[in-house]
């Protein structure tokens, strides 16, 4: 995992530094004199050679210290305790419920496979995914939010209950509802994959119910290759619902990058992409170990 | 009485066609896929959509078939063309004196101003310019960087693979730190880095037009898929018969590399590729949404959803239709020929 993170901060760090453009013109604007710009390069270090430059950049990283934005003057490492909540709000939710829509989806299919009940739903599952996410957004804010008046149609509040169930209700229905269709694909195949296999046989050859045999036997062993792909799911949780975010006016971290981003604020998307890849890691690395529990035949080396 | 016996064993790729016609999903797929390239070879020579910029309607025409629809942008677009003529404000003016010498230099200058449909086959955008036209052309622009970016990565991917998988021991490690290092970054937080310092970095003038900013982030962003892929067929062919059987006769790593393994692991590269196609083309869909994607003198799929967004508040439907519909029609048929690819060549799938 250490070569991994030094790789993520030298393949950042080179991207800004050779590809990116020089912090001080962004900083000082189009109209800056000579003195300014070599103040702001002095201030950020960059008088200094490329490895005194990288030294800055490691230290800020370990020390949790990436200094202000460049463009709104805030603390790096406030806006991602002021912004991870309102995200959290919205993707913690959608996770849960997609999973808990698509396991018994997929049950269903995979247990009327080859019929035309399987290729329907197969065939709108290709058909939904064939339509951009954002079609889903703009539709479903139109529709259930201005026309319908169900929902408000953007918003947030500072109060946690308020947010989750009047303005995150929307987003998490439509990006549930979007994500049900490639999940339920892979964990069909998933069931399919169990339902080949000897001991669903056995279970068949003793008389066991095909009821029976789908949630005893197949169910609990197509969890182990779910529980990867929602290992596969959870760093996405952090910054997966930037969409939404977007059209829905949260303040959330993925928001935040957006922002920055047309903001050239380079601090805020080097912060954020190192961290969350830390994350990521460390969220890989802990699935690792549950496999452990949950499927005694793996071990780790 | 000798039995004529055709030995001749049937090639891989004739074996597919021949598969491929027998799956009926699979060859209404293939005829749509091939009219939408038909389409969009036309649309890149210009014989079609080429006047898809000109604002040949009033803004927001209506659709052909609905074109009792009241429109009001469009009633007062018409009405400011008959009644141009400016309130006469010479005596304040301080520019006044140079009103004579400016109508001579218009006068100089030719300016037809078409007339303005009421209606177009399929409406119109904001500017009156044709939504057929802009879908067909958006077809070309999206179509053309998720391909052309899929294309990049794959030719990363392989290569990278082949090397990773052939040679192993540490060119193998040296990839394989390579490949964790790109992965553990949430893979659009590396789109955003890579748009960010594209857009306003050093070399931001060269992409300053064209596609290739986001055919290069989609290319960057997406291999790590196909060089896993490619690296496990390597490792499991490089010590097969033929292969050793070639290095006895004296083949060069390379010519083994890419004479005689890719020909047999260019199926898995083939399905690999169109599932990457349609996955570029959805995050170019929503990078061009975003402003990060497509130059703004160019349509995308992307670019027409943004403008439909603010359309539809005021009821007009019809570019969002016609965005979603040509992207919906062509990434399933895409889709549908990717897995009917699959099936057909690797029999022991099914």
């Amino acid at each position: 995992m250490v070569p991994t993170l030094a790789g993520v901060i030298l393949l950042i760090f080179v991207l800004f530094k050779l590809f990116g453009g020089d912090p001080s013109q962004i900083l000082a604007g189009q109209v800056a004199s000579q003195e300014q710009i070599d103040a702001i390069r002095r201030e950020l270090g960059l008088d200094k050679p490329w490895y005194a430059q990288l030294g800055i950049f490691v230290r800020e990283i370990i020390s949790f210290d990436f200094g202000k934005s460049w463009m709104t003057r805030e603390q790096v490492s406030d806006i991602f305790l002021t912004r991870l909540p309102a995200t959290l709000t919205i993707t913690l939710p959608i996770l849960v419920l997609e999973v808990s829509l698509a396991i018994p989806t997929a049950m269903l299919v995979a247990y009327y496979r080859g019929t035309l009940l399987d290729r329907t739903v197969m065939a709108i599952c290709v058909a939904a995914m064939s339509i951009s996410f954002l079609v889903y957004i703009i539709v479903g804010q139109y529709v259930l939010g201005f026309q319908l008046g169900w929902f408000p149609v953007q918003g947030w509040s500072d109060d946690f209950w308020r947010n989750l169930f009047t303005y995150a209700p929307l987003p998490i229905l439509l990006a549930a509802l979007v994500g049900l269709a490639p999940q339920t694909r892979l964990y069909r195949s998933f069931f399919l994959d169990e339902t080949k296999s000897d001991y669903v046989r056995t279970a068949r050859a003793k008389g066991l119910s095909e009821s029976a045999i789908m949630r005893k036997h197949v169910l609990r062993n197509a969890l182990v290759p779910v529980l990867t792909n929602v290992s596969l799911l959870v760093p996405g949780v952090f910054v997966g619902s930037f969409l939404l975010e977007i059209f829905f006016s949260i303040p959330g971290l993925g928001r935040e990058i957006y922002l920055a981003v047309n903001r050239s604020d380079y601090p805020v998307i080097q912060a954020v992409t190192i961290y969350l890849s830390v994350l990521t890691m460390l969220i890989n690395l802990a699935a690792d170990v549950l496999y452990t529990f949950v499927d005694p035949r793996i071990q780790l080396r | 009485m000798a039995a004529v016996l055709d030995v001749t064993p049937e090639s891989a790729w004739s074996a597919l066609w021949r598969r491929l016609q027998q799956d009926r999903v699979g060859a209404v797929s293939l005829g749509i896929v091939v009219a939408y390239l038909v389409m969009i070879l036309f649309a890149g020579a210009g014989f079609l959509a080429g006047g898809w910029s000109r604002e040949v309607g009033v803004p927001y025409a209506n659709p052909a078939f609905i074109g009792e629809r009241p429109n009001l942008e469009g009633a007062l677009r018409k009405r400011a063309e008959h009644k141009g003529v400016a309130p006469d404000l010479s005596a304040v003016d301080p520019l006044a004196p140079k009103y004579a010498e400016w109508e001579r230099r218009t006068g100089e200058l030719k300016m037809t101003e078409p007339e303005r449909a009421m209606t177009l086959p399929w409406g119109g955008d904001r500017w009156g310019r044709d939504v057929l036209d802009k879908a067909i052309k958006g077809s070309q622009v999206s179509i053309a960087v998720g391909v052309l970016a899929a294309l990049c990565a794959t030719v990363i991917g392989t290569l990278l693979g082949a090397f990773a998988g052939f040679y192993g021991r540490w060119v193998n490690d040296v990839l394989e730190w390579l490949y964790n290092v790109f992965t553990s970054i949430p893979s659009i937080l590396l789109i955003f880095s890579l748009a960010a310092v594209l857009r306003s970095g050093a070399f931001a003038h060269l992409f300053a037009s064209g596609i290739w900013t986001v055919v290069i982030i989609l290319a960057v962003t997406g291999w790590t898929g196909m060089y896993r892929l490619v690296r496990a067929e390597y490792m499991k062919h490089r010590s097969r018969e033929y292969v050793l059987a070639a290095q006895a006769i004296g083949a060069s790593a390379a010519s083994r590399m890419f004479v005689h393994i890719l020909p047999n692991v260019s199926h898995v590269i083939l399905v690999q590729l169109s599932l990457l196609v349609v996955a570029f083309i959805k995050v170019e869909v929503i990078l061009s949404f975003l402003g990060l994607g497509v130059p703004v003198d160019m349509v995308s799929w992307g670019t027409m959803l943004s403008e439909a967004q603010t359309e539809l508040v005021i009821g007009k439907w019809w570019q969002l239709a016609a965005a979603t519909v040509f992207m919906a029609i062509f990434l399933t048929a895409f889709s549908m020929l990717t897995d009917s690819l699959r099936d057909a060549l690797d029999p022991k799938l099914r």
